[in-house]
């Protein structure tokens, strides 16, 4: 397994090199703004240019470019002081910088949203991919027949219905109009407060994301199965006698296994980065909510910083498939 | 005793533009032992007459009907209406298959151990160390060298010629008494395919097993073949031994079949002739002989005679023609 090795060492090398150049290239974008970050630090009716000034060295913009992007990297790693004396703010690493607007370091404003969107991401993939692969499989077998018509429906109505539309739909039926509701209507409870309560106010969450996803998936599924089904090496599998069970089972879902893995950790990637849409419907306090208020706000340092986030899960998460692709199929590995 | 009992054998498809007369009505005897090529150009049927009474095609499109019954060590049993469930464990076992292509007949992430002891613990209640054996018993019969280690790779590991010796163990772990061999040289470099015709001969002797060879590759047929169906728009249209269709090729579909591949002992410096028009379709094939019109001799005929479907005459002991040049034995020459 030597080549093996080698394949993954060359891998990593290449995603920091990515991850590099990817927050090169949002720090460059965000400074091209037309925003003056040390004025946006105190609020929109100040006009103070003592205040303005002071902000500005403390923070760093007074600085070159390049000597500001060095100390945002520096930071990553060995976290970064704002200010000097009994007034410095120290960021510890990895720190992301500071934000004014929230009085917080960027680095625990993420720690806070991060994991609720981890939940949210996780709980929904599961259940996607349950409902997706299983009704792809249903599908694909009972093809043209009753069971695949219902699901084609399914995946009509999920395609067509909008994220925000199903939370809505989901909030008013099963939280408002339903007297004794088990599910919260206050939003997101922490697993270590009371871990029922956080499931109780996960479960509509998670539906709602799902289940365009799941949709999705069950057409994918399906086309591929159908597809697979096709190939000279399943009619093999059938000339030797295996039960069809068999076939689907050890042949048709091994070949399938590639592409929805390579899809699913896309979309879970994706996800990482903040779903935007089901985190503002339910009032979940994750990424997306995170990015939103701050895009909002004009919160630089946490737009810099969530968008660097999301790109590096998406570019860690394509490695990690890379890597995934060369225990799933033996052609890669060599 | 026929081994393999072919009777008015015919397959339909349902398609959007019509139905499909893929075969219409095939009959044949396979017998123990023998070598059976059945010739003909793409479309003719030749892979699908055996396809369908495998239960390898799609069955919410397809039609088949008539008789096909395979002698088995618990008597005479009909394929055709089987169930999939009974059928299943006729394939593989009693009849097994090799396809054209070995690139992509073996399933690309499974290790060819993995594959060939599936294929005998399907049909066998044994230990799987039972079947492991087995298997490197017969990698070995098929000359793939160090079988014991090679189970452990995968068939892109694996050259061509090599993918097609494990796709003949494979086929072989349960003792067939048929082996259909579906073009299996056609997407082979022509040294390998000598090895593998010859590999086929020997093993088919030692097993005792029929093969129906699936080619339309006459050069092929002229070395394996012990007899020969060429079949055109999905009939049988000349049947006799092999070297009676070579010496004496009655239809003229198999003559212009011949004259289109190059031959060391028919003088040099000819050109080929190839046989004019296209297969016929067979959505559209009406009730006249199907070859009539790349037919070269149609003119020796009466006006309206092709018009009419000629039948599968005995014009010699053992030669069968569906021809109407040969209405009255022996009569045109």
């Amino acid at each position: 397994m030597n080549g093996l090795a080698t394949y993954i060492s060359r891998r990593l090398g290449l995603t920091l090199v990515i991850l590099l150049a990817v927050s090169f290239a949002v720090y460059v974008i965000f400074s091209l703004l037309p925003y003056d970050p040390a004025a946006l630090t105190c609020g929109k009716n100040c006009n103070d240019p003592g205040i303005i000034e002071a902000n500005r060295i403390r923070l760093g913009y007074d600085k070159p470019f390049w000597e500001q992007y060095w100390l945002f990297l520096s930071g990553l790693f060995v976290g970064r002081s704002f200010g000097t004396g009994a007034a410095a703010i120290f960021c510890p690493a990895p720190s992301f910088g500071y934000s004014f607007q929230q009085h917080a370091c960027v680095t625990s404003l993420l720690g806070d949203a991060l994991p609720v969107t981890v939940y949210l991401a996780v709980g929904a993939l599961i259940l996607w991919l349950i409902v997706g692969v299983g009704l792809g499989i249903v599908s694909a077998k009972f093809r043209g027949k009753l069971w695949d018509t219902l699901s084609t429906g399914f995946v009509l109505v999920g395609t067509s219905l909008p994220t925000f539309l199903t939370g809505l739909m989901l909030i008013i039926f099963l939280v408002i109009k339903w007297d004794g509701s088990p599910f919260p209507s206050d939003g997101y409870t922490a697993p270590d407060e009371d871990f029922g309560q956080f499931l109780l106010s996960m479960v509509l969450p998670w539906i709602t994301l799902a289940f365009a996803f799941a949709a999705i998936y069950t057409r994918f599924v399906r086309s591929q199965i159908l597809e697979i089904s096709t190939e000279d090496y399943i009619r093999t599998a059938k000339a030797k006698g295996l039960s069809d069970g068999k076939i689907l089972g050890k042949h048709t879902l091994r070949a399938a296994l590639a592409p929805i893995v390579t899809m699913a950790g896309l979309d879970f990637a994706g996800l990482l980065g903040g779903a935007i849409l089901t985190e503002a419907v339910f009032n979940l306090p994750g990424m997306g909510r995170l990015s939103l208020k701050a895009v909002v706000d004009i919160d630089l340092p946490v737009i810099v910083a969530t968008t660097i986030l999301a790109a590096a899960i998406v570019v860690v998460m394509n490695m990690i498939l890379d890597i995934a692709y060369a225990f799933i199929d033996p052609r890669v590995r060599v | 005793m026929s081994l393999l009992t072919v009777r008015d054998l015919r397959v339909e498809f349902k398609t959007p533009d019509g139905v499909v007369k893929a075969v219409a009505g095939v009959s044949y005897d396979l017998n123990p032992g023998e070598t059976l090529a059945l010739v003909g150009e793409s479309g003719s049927g030749k892979s699908v007459s055996n396809l369908a009474y495998m239960g390898l095609l799609p069955a919410s499109r397809t039609t088949i009907t008539g008789s096909v019954i395979l002698e088995t060590t618990s008597g005479p049993v009909e394929l055709i209406g089987m169930s999939n469930e009974e059928l299943r464990k006729i394939r593989g076992k009693d009849i097994a298959m090799i396809f054209q292509d070995p690139m992509s007949a073996l399933h690309p992430y499974y290790t060819i151990g993995d594959q060939l002891i599936e294929a005998h613990q399907v049909h066998n209640e044994v230990d799987k160390k039972v079947s492991r054996e087995r298997a490197i018993e017969l990698l070995s019969l098929v000359g793939v060298a160090n079988p014991e280690e090679r189970l452990a790779a995968y068939p892109h590991q694996f050259s061509g010629g090599m993918r097609q010796r494990v796709m003949i163990a494979m086929a072989l772990m349960n003792n067939p008494k048929v082996l259909i061999a579906d073009e299996p040289t056609t997407a082979l470099d022509v040294t390998v395919q000598a090895q593998i015709l010859k590999l086929l001969s020997d093993l088919q002797k030692q097993f005792n097993m029929a093969v129906i060879l699936i080619t339309h590759d006459l050069g092929v047929v002229a070395g394996a073949a012990d007899r020969v169906n060429v079949m055109y728009g999905g009939r049988l249209v000349e049947s006799t031994d092999v070297n009676e269709l070579y010496e004496n090729p009655l239809m003229p579909y198999t003559v212009g079949l011949l004259d289109s591949i190059p031959r060391m002992d028919k003088g040099h410096g000819k050109r080929l002739r190839a046989i004019p028009g296209q297969p016929p379709s067979l959505i559209k094939l009406g009730d006249g002989c199907a070859f009539a019109a790349r037919c070269g001799r149609k003119s020796e005929l009466p006006e309206g005679k092709c018009d009419t479907s000629p039948e599968l005459k005995e014009v010699t002991a053992g030669h069968l023609v569906r021809c109407h040049l040969y209405d009255s034995k022996g009569a045109a020459k």
